[in-house]
């Protein structure tokens, strides 16, 4: 699976780069293990809301590659119908990509609300990043997580540098983990996903078990820049990148253990990476050739279960359908 | 009860219910409601017959709400499902639409629509837009509800009108009542409404008792959302307002009518989608517009009415241009003298009705 997030993170990178995919792509190549070790560590009934850097997640929460690229080519066969594009992908049990940082951290504990009140025995872990763990809102959401003992995972993804700050730079104390204060914190090697599996059990056991919510710190690293439009090296250098890279690369670190420990020959994994590299290019393919949506849909899916109704467009004369 | 307590502290509104009770003639059963007791019905009802639904805010449980509109709820249906917050608005704003996210129907109560602008990213980023952006795979079925504009003596801070913002976003449903009838139909539509609405009610109004007619007495009596109510019929000009004023315009028509001009009185109920169309029959009937609201003048609900008016077929219909009766354009003043100037008065509606006569 992180082969196949690699993978797919480089082709959008591709893809970016000859224009065919537009506006922001927050890309999450180097953090592979945070999210497929996350959903080794849950069941699909859990839930997952994270912000913009959220293809990954996307694809480990059950969205097929195809849908994911085409939705960032912006087309119909996209996961949101072309509507929303990278920071709006939306699966069962996921609740996106959210654009504005630290708002998804209330909307996570508001989740986990409901799945307490719905007495089911569901987790909702709900992920942030170095930058957004500043915000005063996850502070709020702390606190009446706390107080309602409500079954939130909060998961700081510390990938050390929030767009060009490092956290040196924009928080007082770096330790994120324990920034929840009266909320239990783990620090865990996110580059490593046996690792953060195991702390992922054993903090949704911790919530099952309805003591209430706790922290992970997944200390991790983005060989991207913040987004498309950064390179990347004018706030950390080519040296700090290349060293992550040789030595803590998550996928490497995985293929080593499990060549050394014999659960699988170099052949088998190289066979793993031709059938992920196919699977990339068909679904390129795709997301290059799908037609975009319909300019008719352009009201659609403006109330849920409504009557239709008529949407202005750009003067009293043009009007769309609207439909839910 | 209710009706003597009016009486003695809010002259003006009592003399409009009484002159309204003309209009009722076939209530049997003559039946005072409150617009706080409407209210609470209707959350009361769709407590009960909805699970999901819970109602949570600062002082709405054992407080029995900060204007006393849940009072009651939390004795009745316990902390599950009335659920007093910590002052967190844009934490418990957000809980809010992530429990909506996740299939619950929350109602989520701002102490006044004035603390709404702290959590203002989650009602229109993470709630509004949420079912557009996911092409149709998130509905977001939750109410925000509280006390908007002007109140009595507390000044800019807790005095400004949220209509005009929250109508001017796609994907939310904005909705405003006068009077107790309204209250209950719109709330109890709002609540069984899949997307996320904004109740934008009254402090001024809560108090104010109003006959009810018996269909309102039902529990499965809802007003639709999107449908303005013509309270009064009239030919020579049509003056449409929401929310308090809409009491305001009914005494300025009795007033009126003793010189020989009936108003035709339109309470908009509905913000967002504003029915526009109710408007226009009755310019197209009689020839004059004024619009009359509570919130500042500038790209104001009254103005939004004129330009849609402008684009119609109502516009060839009118004999002068429309008119609007606002809120003063300045931060709501505290002394006494300055605040009742800065909000629309009776005398300034009657005064923009003949100028638009020009009589």
């Amino acid at each position: 699976m992180m082969q196949t997030v690699r993978r797919m993170e480089l082709k959008a990178d591709q893809l970016y780069k000859q224009k065919i995919i537009r506006g922001f792509c927050h890309l999450c190549d180097g953090q592979e293990a945070c999210c497929v070790g996350l959903e080794a560590g849950i069941n699909p009934t859990d839930h997952l809301i994270t912000a913009y850097r959220a293809h990954g997640f996307t694809f480990t929460r059950g969205l097929s590659v195809r849908e994911i690229l085409a939705e960032l080519t912006g087309r119909r066969g996209g996961c949101a119908k072309g509507k929303g594009g990278s920071m709006h992908m939306y699966a069962k049990n996921f609740y996106g990509g959210n654009g504005i940082v630290g708002a998804q951290v209330p909307l996570g504990a508001g989740i986990a609300l409901a799945c307490k009140y719905n007495g089911k025995d569901e987790v909702c872990l709900t992920l942030y990043g170095d930058g957004a763990a500043n915000q005063g809102q996850i502070f709020e959401a702390y606190n009446m997580a706390a107080l309602w003992k409500l079954p939130c995972i909060f998961i700081c993804e510390n990938n050390r540098y929030g767009m060009g700050t490092s956290v040196e730079r924009a928080a007082a104390s770096t330790d994120y983990y324990k920034r929840g204060d009266f909320i239990p914190g783990l620090r865990v090697d996110g580059m490593d996903i046996l690792c953060v599996r195991e702390a992922t059990r054993f903090a949704a056991a911790h919530c099952r078990s309805g003591k209430g919510p706790i922290l992970m710190e997944l200390q991790t690293y983005r060989y991207h820049g913040h987004s498309m439009s950064d390179p990347g090296v004018s706030y950390r250098t080519r040296e700090e990148i290349q060293e992550v890279r040789s030595k803590s690369d998550p996928i490497m670190l995985l293929k080593d253990r499990m060549v050394n420990s014999n659960l699988a020959s170099v052949e088998e994994l190289k066979e793993i990476d031709v059938e992920v590299r196919k699977e990339i290019e068909d679904a390129a393919q795709f997301a290059t050739a799908d037609p975009e949506p319909p300019l008719e849909e352009l009201g659609y899916h403006i109330y849920s279960s409504d009557p239709p109704f008529e949407v202005r467009g750009a003067n009293q004369w043009i009007k769309f359908k609207s439909i839910s | 009860m209710a009706a003597a307590s009016g009486l003695m502290r809010r002259p003006l509104e009592q003399v409009s219910g009484l002159l309204r009770r003309r209009f009722h003639r076939t209530a049997p059963a003559a039946l005072q409601v409150t617009v706080r007791e409407a209210i609470n019905q209707g959350m009361d009802e769709e407590l009960e017959r909805d699970e999901k639904v819970f109602l949570l805010g600062e002082e709405v449980a054992q407080y029995d709400g900060a204007y006393k509109v849940s009072r009651g709820l939390w004795k009745k249906y316990g902390d599950k499902r009335i659920i007093d917050t910590p002052i967190s608005e844009m934490g418990f704003a957000g809980i809010a639409v992530g429990a909506a996210m996740a299939g619950l129907r929350p109602i989520c109560e701002f102490m006044t629509f004035n603390f709404s602008m702290q959590a203002i990213d989650q009602v229109i980023n993470s709630a509004a837009k949420t079912y557009y952006m996911s092409g149709g795979l998130q509905p977001v079925p939750i109410v925000f509800r509280g006390p908007n504009g002007a109140s009595a003596g507390v000044a800019a801070q807790h005095s400004q009108c949220f209509a005009a913002w929250y109508g001017h976003c796609p994907g939310l449903k904005v909705v405003s009542p006068w009077n107790s009838e309204d209250a209950k139909g719109l709330i109890k539509s709002a609540i069984r409404d899949n997307n996320p609405v904004v109740v934008l009610e009254n402090e001024l109004m809560y108090g104010v008792p109003f006959e009810f007619p018996s269909e309102a007495q039902s529990k499965d009596f809802l007003i639709p959302i999107g449908k303005a109510k013509i309270e009064r019929q009239g030919t020579h000009i049509t003056v449409v307002a929401h929310s308090r004023p809409v009491g305001h315009c009914l005494e300025a028509a009795t007033v009126l009518s003793k010189e020989g001009i009936e108003c035709e009185v339109i309470n908009m109920r509905t913000i967002r989608p504003m029915d526009i169309e109710t408007i226009e029959a009755s310019v197209m009937k009689t020839n004059h517009l004024i619009t009359v609201e509570g919130g500042w003048p500038q790209f104001g609900v009254g103005a939004e009415v004129c330009a849609r008016i402008m684009e119609g077929p109502a516009f060839n219909f009118l004999d002068a241009p429309a008119v609007r009766v606002t809120g003063a354009d300045v931060p709501m003043p505290y002394a006494k003298i300055l605040e009742d100037n800065s909000i629309p008065q009776v005398k300034d509606i009657i005064f923009a009705i003949k100028k638009t006569l020009n009589i």
